[in-house]
């Protein structure tokens, strides 16, 4: 069972998703059914963070035992596809699962009166068959499917709620960005391929000589990653899908996004990662491309009036703190004394943050969504005097405004003082900037407070009440991480983010698939 | 190989279709000349993977019973395979994309991407 558990992974999610279609006219048990489902692959995927943790890199061959008969005639070739789980995958693998656990329950009342949830459900658990397929996978070729696969049930799920033109117009444009992406990465991979013959991350990742060609399939991967992480030249996209997505879905597509991210971080230091020269150049370009991402994100977020699309905007703004944290310890890989100095620490910060940002921003989202659930409207200008009613998502809308702020007892300081402290080292501007984002971050969510929540209480939200218990109860789950996280941001660091960083660090192991060479 | 124009005949219609695709996306207003410019740069990529893994005077991967002349001339089936699934792939993403545009006609009467922007800001 243990030895099997990559494969689990994926084809738990894969077989809900295809069952999800015969609960039709039944919502109650869909949900019951996805809620089931996803529960389920969070235990899969602690049982496999615990294994990879503790005992290195878990190799899956599909079709054959160990990836060393790889061929019939014993030619070690890796020709099968293989998942490759290190502790960098494992991480990102609880979080898609525990994301998508929590949006199943939010959404069991948050889109109760919307047509066709049997599907939206089965969407929802083909994203995360997705995401869980791109973190986990050993092999270009299938990381390229994963990646459409997540691309299709995301803007499907942008576009759900299709008696809105908008909902339509938001899912075209995640789609056409997603096509075009991954279009490209299937140009490099197949550059890749006609060099090396071979489609197995490791194997070219061991071969890589790196000329003018593996140049061109670099660039091509990294664009296309970028793009789909909504890094700041090719953004746009991101404020729309967000915003027009129901909350529920919010979570599993944040996790999407970082899925992307998580490619491109796996394409700069394995794939890539035995070009000493020119790998400190492409740390620079990241943790450039970071400072841009997080200041523009949060500049165009203070003047946003939707209250959803100024979270969104703040999506993109976060995103560069990962981009900047890894991009500094990629900047300094291969000298020993600088990334045992600050290195290690700033991919620590990025990394860290990834898992915070996604929980206190589908937490941020999730109360974006309450508010839309019970005033109907997502105009910040509209709204007011909402704390008397509605207690609990108040709470939890402070939890995530600080935490995302960067105050000191919750998550997003913990994560931020990392990248703060170590991106010094490296260049001080860069450090500036971070703050400034901070900064504005921390106005822009007090406005969000101030017309939402305090004021006058408004006549037409007279009989308002707080949402109901589904709802409330992912809220507060979410919350109390923030809380705990925040407190106790060693024993995440230790369990989690360091051995993900390590992974990351030592791509030499990961090369060696499973101890073959 | 022997520096024939015809052996990287292929690889310049790539390029052209890669062009021809990405001009298409970026300055058309249609949004079904949009997803058509989409299909050009699949068919481009399908066609460099087809083209990467061809060999000349190739044979066919049977590898129990091949002739002996055949021995280090097989093409590789995995080129193959792959754009097959990246074609069943493309259909997918092209009946969303098309579906996504047959909505948009609904609710706002013009497929004219300069006028379907309600989403700024």
């Amino acid at each position: 069972m243990i030895e099997h558990l990559p494969a689990l992974m994926v084809a738990v999610p894969l077989f809900g998703a295809f069952i999800a279609p015969l609960f039709k006219k039944h919502y109650k048990g869909v949900s019951m059914w996805a809620a089931l489902i996803t529960g389920s692959t969070v235990i899969l995927s602690l049982l496999l963070a615990k294994q990879v943790v503790t005992n290195g890199i878990m190799v899956y061959v599909f079709g054959a035992d160990k990836p060393s008969i790889v061929l019939p005639s014993g030619y070690a070739v890796p020709i099968r596809i293989m998942f490759e789980v290190d502790a960098m995958g494992a991480f990102m693998a609880i979080s898609a699962t525990l994301m998508s656990f929590i949006g199943a329950i939010y959404s069991y009342t948050h889109v109760e009166k919307e047509a066709g949830l049997e599907k939206y459900y089965a969407l929802l658990m083909l994203l995360e068959t997705g995401i869980l397929g791109m973190v986990l996978t050993g092999d270009l070729f299938n990381l390229f499917v994963f990646l459409e696969i997540a691309g299709i049930a995301g803007s499907a799920l942008v576009g759900f709620r299709n008696y809105r033109g908008e909902a339509s117009e938001a899912g075209i444009k995640y789609l056409i960005v997603s096509a075009v992406a991954s279009l490209m990465v299937l140009f490099a991979v197949a550059i890749l391929y006609g060099q090396y013959g071979n489609l197995n991350l490791a194997y070219i990742a061991k071969n890589v000589s790196f000329n003018m060609v593996d140049m061109i399939a670099l660039g091509l991967l990294f664009t296309s990653f970028a793009m789909k992480c909504g890094a700041v030249p090719m953004h746009y996209w991101v404020p729309d899908a967000y915003t027009e997505v129901p909350a529920g879905i919010n979570p599993p597509l944040l996790v999407a996004t970082y899925a992307s991210l998580y490619a491109l971080f796996r394409v700069s230091f394995t794939l890539f990662a035995n070009i000493v020269i020119d790998l400190a150049r492409v740390g620079w370009i990241m943790s450039i491309l970071g400072v841009l991402t997080m200041f523009i994100g949060v500049t165009m977020a203070l003047v946003q009036k939707d209250v959803k699309r100024l979270m969104s905007y703040h999506a993109i703004s976060q995103t560069g703190y990962m981009l900047l944290g890894v991009g500094v310890g990629l900047t300094v890989l291969h000298d020993p004394s600088k990334l045992a100095e600050f290195g290690r620490d700033a991919m620590a910060g990025g990394v860290f943050h990834i898992i915070n940002h996604i929980i206190y921003k589908s937490l941020l989202l999730m109360t974006a969504g309450a508010l839309f659930y019970v005033t109907g409207t997502r105009n910040l200008n509209e709204m007011g005097g909402l704390a008397r009613k509605m207690p609990i998502t108040t709470i939890s809308f402070m939890v995530g405004a600080a935490a995302i702020s960067g105050l000191p007892p919750f998550n997003g300081f913990a994560s931020k003082i990392l990248i703060y402290e170590t991106s010094y080292r490296l260049n001080p501007l860069l450090t500036v900037f971070a703050m400034v984002t901070s900064v504005l971050t921390l106005a822009s969510f007090v406005k969000v407070f101030a017309s939402a929540f305090l004021g006058p209480p408004l006549e037409k939200f007279q009989d308002k009440r707080e949402v109901p218990k589904p709802m409330v109860i992912a809220m507060l789950i979410l919350a109390v991480l923030c809380i705990l996280f925040g407190l106790f941001p060693n024993l995440v660091l230790d369990k989690l983010v360091y051995p993900a960083v390590d992974a990351l660090i030592n791509f030499a192991q990961y090369h060696s698939w499973g101890g073959l060479a | 190989m022997n520096g024939n124009i015809f052996v990287n005949f292929p690889f310049i219609v790539v390029a052209i279709l890669l062009a021809l695709g990405f001009y298409t996306i970026g300055f058309k207003r249609n949004l079904i000349k949009v997803v058509i410019g989409i299909e050009i740069l699949e068919g481009a990529v399908n066609m460099f993977i087809v083209a990467v893994g061809y060999i000349k005077g190739g044979y066919v991967p049977i590898y129990t019973q091949a002739p002996q002349e055949a021995v280090g001339r097989m093409v590789l089936p995995t080129p193959q395979a792959l754009t097959l699934t990246s074609i069943v792939i493309g259909v997918a993403v092209t009946a969303l994309m098309l579906a996504f545009a047959v909505n948009i006609y609904k609710h706002y009467g013009t497929l004219d991407i300069t006028r379907v922007r309600r989403l700024r800001g």
